[in-house]
């Protein structure tokens, strides 16, 4: 099972660029150029979340740095390892649903400490991964047609986001073990 | 929101740093964070280029509206107080194609499309509908084929299998949307059942 599912992680990304080439030429898109076109967009991405990370990955190193980090861990740990739940990703699962960069910061910074093939790296790489960043989609689309009262949408989007969470400890833990 | 927590970690740190005398090595955690942060985004910046220019073939050639089609029956009962030939729907779906291969800033555009088609068969305009709150839902829930920017931090940090976390995501980020829609059902009976 293992095995199947992760052949087919590595075959997922060649075959799905194979067939998009494909189904591009035959429908005679120039396809270097719309590529080259696309690409643009991908500098475009990489510069502007720049002064994201920097802002959060700054002020995470300086509370590791400080002890701070490992202090307020310390205080969860006991209570979280006993339902599998490693204490290092608890900054990341109050982070992802209200800034998507902010997350991706942490993420970034979980997988450097830890390794991206440690269990924590796994974690934060599923997590980061499988939920979007809820308050930033209410704040955007129901600002763009000036909706007041939002209902129950943010609950629904956060009890959503937990949910992610969950089933992302429990799959890495499944999948990959606790190394 | 982000400010405060932003603000706590550095301030918090700052005071650790006082109390457990770890002031150098805060210092040097700044630059040392800075210039990480700064040489990560250089390091994305071959998937994104990468991954986005394949999926501006994707676009063009029709494939995502192609991909729509398919799940415009499933749409219709997502939604069923949209009639089922309303532009809303469209957007709907092309909005969901889009974040479905990480073309995120293409897909927000057409969410805010979807949003103003759906504001139009709103009868309070000041409170979101219930359209609007599925909507919002299953954007957020946001199912992604290829979790990119994931996938170049873990190249960059020379992960030994970068893609093996495609599939487990896939399967979290399912389970979620299917949660989300779960979720967003049980309020909606639940706001009928109040109002009774």
């Amino acid at each position: 099972m293992v095995e199947i599912i992760s052949a087919f992680s590595l075959w997922f990304i060649p075959l799905l660029i194979g067939f998009i080439l494909l189904y591009g030429t035959w429908k005679r898109v120039p396809t270097y150029e719309a590529f080259v076109d696309g690409g643009k967009e991908g500098i475009k991405i990489a510069f502007t979340i720049i002064p994201f990370l920097v802002g959060m990955i700054v002020a995470i190193s300086i509370f590791r740095a400080s002890g701070a980090l490992d202090f307020f861990l310390n205080l969860v740990r006991p209570f979280l390892e006993r339902i599998g739940i490693p204490a290092e990703v608890v900054p990341l699962a109050i982070l992802r649903p209200i800034s998507g960069n902010a997350a991706l910061g942490v993420t970034a910074d979980l997988i450097a400490t830890y390794g991206p093939d440690s269990f924590i790296g796994r974690l934060a790489s599923v997590m980061q991964g499988s939920t979007d960043t809820t308050l930033y989609v209410l704040t955007v689309y129901f600002g763009a047609v000036g909706i007041k009262k939002m209902g129950d949408a943010l609950k629904i989007g956060l009890l959503a986001d937990l949910v992610a969470i969950v089933t992302s400890i429990i799959i890495v833990t499944v999948l990959f073990g606790k190394l | 929101m982000i400010n405060y927590i932003w603000m706590f970690l550095t301030i918090i740190g700052f005071i650790f740093a006082m109390v457990n005398g770890t002031v150098e090595e805060v210092n040097q955690a700044i630059f040392e964070g800075a210039k990480a942060a700064v040489t990560l985004c250089f390091g994305l910046i071959s998937v994104l280029v990468f991954w986005l220019g394949i999926m501006n073939i994707a676009r063009e050639s029709g494939l995502l509206d192609k991909l729509s089609v398919l799940f415009r029956p499933l749409i219709t009962r997502l939604f069923p107080d949209v009639p089922p030939h309303h532009p809303a729907l469209g957007y709907i779906l092309s909005n969901m194609m889009a974040n479905m291969f990480g073309l995120g800033n293409a897909a927000t555009p057409l969410g805010i499309k979807a949003m103003k088609e759906l504001q139009k068969l709103n009868g309070k305009k000041d409170t979101a509908s219930r359209s609007m709150i599925t909507f919002l839902a299953i954007n957020t829930a946001s199912l992604t084929l290829i979790p990119t920017t994931v996938l170049a931090i873990r190249m960059n940090y020379d992960s030994a299998q970068p893609a093996e976390i495609v599939v487990p995501t896939l399967i979290a980020s399912f389970i979620s949307l299917l949660a989300a829609i779960a979720i967003d059902r049980w309020y909606y009976y639940r706001r009928l059942r109040r109002k009774r």
